[in-house]
């Protein structure tokens, strides 16, 4: 085994369970804001009830992105080292404004957001909640900015160092704002920001569904699907919108991406087809099995049905892109687009017609939508990623002066071994299923336990206010703590 | 302002984050370390983890920004750095998802196996992440096998030796101390006894091992010493340092805990700022040949990016003081457990 692909598959396999909590959290924090936006309103109970429920899931699922998330930031340096030096000038500082304007705020607030409830007032709590929720866009911000640099780099130089004797490139920033605002950053960070909050109204959707369906915990259930359909089906929407912009831009800042997504290997193709699915065999460069609408590529691409998409075969034969696994994942994420955008239209049409609940069909797929959701974000990463190889920075013009990029392969810490990078694939294999076996069995713990009735809360509020000398709460154990919390409402 | 003072004062700014870093989570670290010895049932473990229940993660987040900044500033130095430590530091990251875990899932399903098996999680990575913290940096500290063009050459044994090694239970025991100390101050009645009476065992280990590692590094790592030698006024520090030990006792006798735990906290603050100057100015000393070190000159971003990230830093610091001041505002005095506890 090699060091290079040894690290990608490292990398591959932390960086794809670390995205399994971040779009939650993101999603979760919209919603856990507006339950609580709407308790601030009304002043009822039911919405408390729902707040503190979802919050119990948020941290949960937080400690989860917060302990994977670690793991990322240090992987560039222990595994990546070559390239670290190579872009720490600009990519060292996105990360650190993720450190100094995201995390703090997040971690910060979350301490109130989660033990904050009986100790400041509802204002100070839903404001700990919104800068909770801001505080994980602001991450989601920095880190897709500095991703999106390495995918279309703007506003920067490359310096050859002398190091030792030998000459060393690196890029270093020339324009700050440039390079934060570069061709792809905006299109990409509202398409991962929307795929995350579909997860999120999904994922109460879901768990709600689920409760109707099984008799329980309805006052809360109903209130909440008040909130997560309608918000389900405009991120939907919206995603799709954002992913066809991100996807036309492609053609000018990474052709060879578009054309592995599309399974688009001639440009003797003209105008150019769209491959609805297939089985894309590059060797013999073409798309078996695939069923094909002609002009349709053109046309989504070009809005022009006679223009035709540059092909791989433009591309050096070294510089393209593996093709099977990016048209697969592409196809993957837009077919499981489409068929949320309908069940959530259809969840919100009987919704509005009053007969949402007795649909038990319809609340089983909405049960099962959170799934679709989440494979269909590790899916466009896939593609993103894998359709940038062989680049881990992509060479780019700047000023008409070609500037170079950096391979994936000349990327990577010289004095690591394989062996190493084994022995930590093997270590965080086990841990990691480890965690994920715990992080289900604790969510569903969660999830099978609901939150409190309106009732059992301000039972629970009364006798806080009763006993809040702290003499006698401690004496008796916890009465009035998380025992009661956890069997009130059994 | 001149490329030079940039990098200096960036230097100075990763201090900064590296203080802050042990101080706050200095303390945590050495209540999970604590935790098994001084709380003898379910209700007082609960205690105990929930004295850092809503702190410890806005802790961690200043190694983070360490990491971040480090890499933003002195790219080559994160990259050599953390290439060289890779097991070191992939224990430690396990050492700290083990922790976040442990943490959150403990008290979250009633069964005895269960709370037992993260209680000892608890423990034990909250005691081996202080350790290799202390260990990486005992390693930087003397030096390690840089060859040419900042690559590691030396294996994984050869940071593990007797120098670093004692390095890493000093951190231990000052983690301890410190940690001992914040429980102090959180806990009431007999566990707060108990907490009193594992402070002073932990001191006695900490201040022979403070005396044993001045007197190695002294004898082991002769360039340690070069920065103060040369401005006399450095003295400040070690003097500093040692005088802040040796208030802890004072103040915990003095019945002060509160004055005892800004002493630790100076001590910590101490010990951070002499390893800044004795390895001033390297990140990191090649033992193979000193031109192969990786110094702040050689690994520093442009000063473009010093100074973007400078301002990026005026802006942010502030706020982030604001309000980690207020979260330790709303959580101020004993712990309770309510229904938000772990």
């Amino acid at each position: 085994m090699d060091v290079e692909l040894l690290s990608r598959l490292q990398f591959a396999g932390t960086i794809m369970f670390h995205y399994l909590f971040p779009p939650l959290s993101i999603g979760l924090g919209l919603q856990l804001f507006l339950c609580e936006l709407a308790y601030f309103r009304t002043g009822r109970l039911e919405w408390e009830a729902a707040a503190r429920f979802w919050t119990r899931v948020f941290a949960v699922n937080f400690a989860m992105g917060v302990s994977t998330g670690i793991v990322m930031e240090f992987e560039f340096g222990t595994n990546w080292a070559a390239y670290s030096r190579f872009v720490g000038d600009v990519f060292g500082s996105a990360l650190a404004a993720e450190g100094i304007f995201a995390f703090f705020l997040e971690s910060g607030f979350l301490a109130v957001l989660v033990f904050g409830w009986d100790r400041v007032g509802p204002k100070m709590h839903l404001f700990s909640t919104l800068m909770v929720f801001l505080g994980s866009m602001f991450s989601a911000v920095w880190i897709v900015v500095a991703n999106s640099w390495q995918q279309t780099p703007a506003g920067y130089h490359i310096v050859w160092q002398d190091v030792q004797g030998e000459m060393i490139p690196r890029a270093e920033v020339t324009d700050f704002w440039s390079m934060v605002f570069n061709p792809s950053s905006v299109d990409r960070l509202t398409h991962t920001l929307i795929g995350a909050l579909v997860l999120g109204a999904f994922f109460v959707a879901s768990v709600c569904s689920y409760y109707l369906l099984k008799n329980r915990h309805e006052e809360v259930a109903k209130r909440c699907l008040a909130i997560a359909l309608p918000t389900s089906l405009v991120f939907t929407l919206l995603a799709a919108i954002t992913g066809h912009d991100s996807a036309q831009k492609l053609v000018e800042t990474q052709p060879a991406k578009l054309a592995a997504m599309e399974g688009h290997f001639h440009s003797s193709e003209n105008p150019t087809g769209l491959n609805l699915f297939g089985w894309p065999d590059s060797e013999n460069e073409t798309v078996q099995f695939n069923v094909k609408v002609p002009y349709l590529l053109s046309l989504m691409v070009y809005n022009d049905p006679t223009k035709p998409v540059p092909a791989l075969d433009q591309i050096p034969e070294d510089e393209r892109p593996p093709v099977w696994l990016p048209f697969q994942t592409f196809h993957l994420m837009v077919a499981l687009g489409m068929l949320m955008l309908a069940v959530s239209s259809l969840a919100c049409w009987s919704w509005y017609r009053g007969s949402y609940g007795s649909k038990r069909w319809l609340l089983w797929a909405v049960a099962l939508m959170p799934l679709a959701a989440m494979t269909a974000n590790q899916a466009g990463w896939i593609t993103a990623e894998v359709g940038r190889q062989p680049w881990i920075v992509y060479p780019s013009v700047q000023d008409g002066v070609q500037m170079m990029g950096l391979r994936t392969a000349d990327g990577l810490s010289e004095s690591v071994t394989a062996e190493q990078v084994l022995g930590s694939i093997i270590l965080f294999g086990m841990i990691y299923s480890l965690l994920f076996a715990v992080w289900v069995f604790v969510l569903n713990n969660k999830i099978q336990h609901g939150p409190e009735t309106a009732k059992a809360l301000a039972e629970y509020k009364r006798h806080l206010q009763i006993d809040s000398m702290p003499e006698k709460i401690r004496r008796s154990g916890n009465p009035l703590g998380g025992d009661m919390m956890e069997e009130g409402t059994r | 302002m001149s490329y030079d003072s940039l990098t200096f004062i960036w230097y100075v700014l990763l201090g900064v984050l590296l203080i802050g870093y042990s101080i706050l989570d200095g303390f945590d670290l050495g209540v999970g370390i604590l935790h098994p010895f001084i709380a003898k049932d379910d209700r007082e473990r609960r205690l105990v983890m929930n004295s850092i229940g809503p702190l410890w993660d806005g802790n961690e987040v200043w190694l983070v920004t360490f990491g971040g900044a480090l890499f933003a500033a002195f790219p080559v130095a994160y990259a050599t750095v953390f290439s060289s430590f890779y097991n070191a530091f992939f224990l430690l990251l396990t050492c700290l998802i083990g922790r976040a875990v442990s943490l959150e899932f403990r008290s979250k399903v009633k069964s005895t196996l269960w709370i037992k098996f993260w209680d000892i999680g608890f423990f034990l990575s909250s005691l081996i992440a202080a350790f290799l913290l202390g260990v990486a940096g005992g390693n930087v500290m003397a030096g390690m096998e840089l060859g040419p063009k900042y690559v590691y050459q030396g294996g994984l044994l050869s940071q593990v030796y007797w120098y670093p090694l004692m390095v890493g239970c000093l951190t231990v025991s000052l983690f301890a101390l410190h940690g001992g100390i914040y429980l102090y101050l959180k806990t009431e009645h007999e566990l707060q006894a108990r907490v009193r009476h594992a402070i002073t065992p932990v001191f006695y280990a900490f201040a022979s091992l403070f005396i044993l590692v001045t007197l190695a590094t002294w004898w082991h790592v002769p360039h340690a010493t070069e920065n103060i030698a040369a401005y006399p006024i450095l003295w400040v520090v070690p003097i500093l340092n040692a005088l802040a030990v040796l208030n802890i006792p004072r103040a915990m006798h003095l019945g002060k805990p509160g004055y005892a735990f800004v002493t630790s906290s100076l001590a910590i603050l101490a010990f951070a700022t002499l390893f800044s100057v004795a390895i001033y100015p390297n990140f990191m000393l090649s033992t193979i040949n000193a031109d192969y070190s990786v110094t702040l000159d050689n690994a520093r971003s442009s000063r473009a990016t010093l100074q973007t990230m400078l301002i990026i830093a005026a802006v942010g610091l502030p706020c982030v003081l604001s309000y980690t001041v207020a979260i330790y505002w709303i959580f101020r005095g004993k712990v309770k457990l309510d229904s938000s506890s772990y």
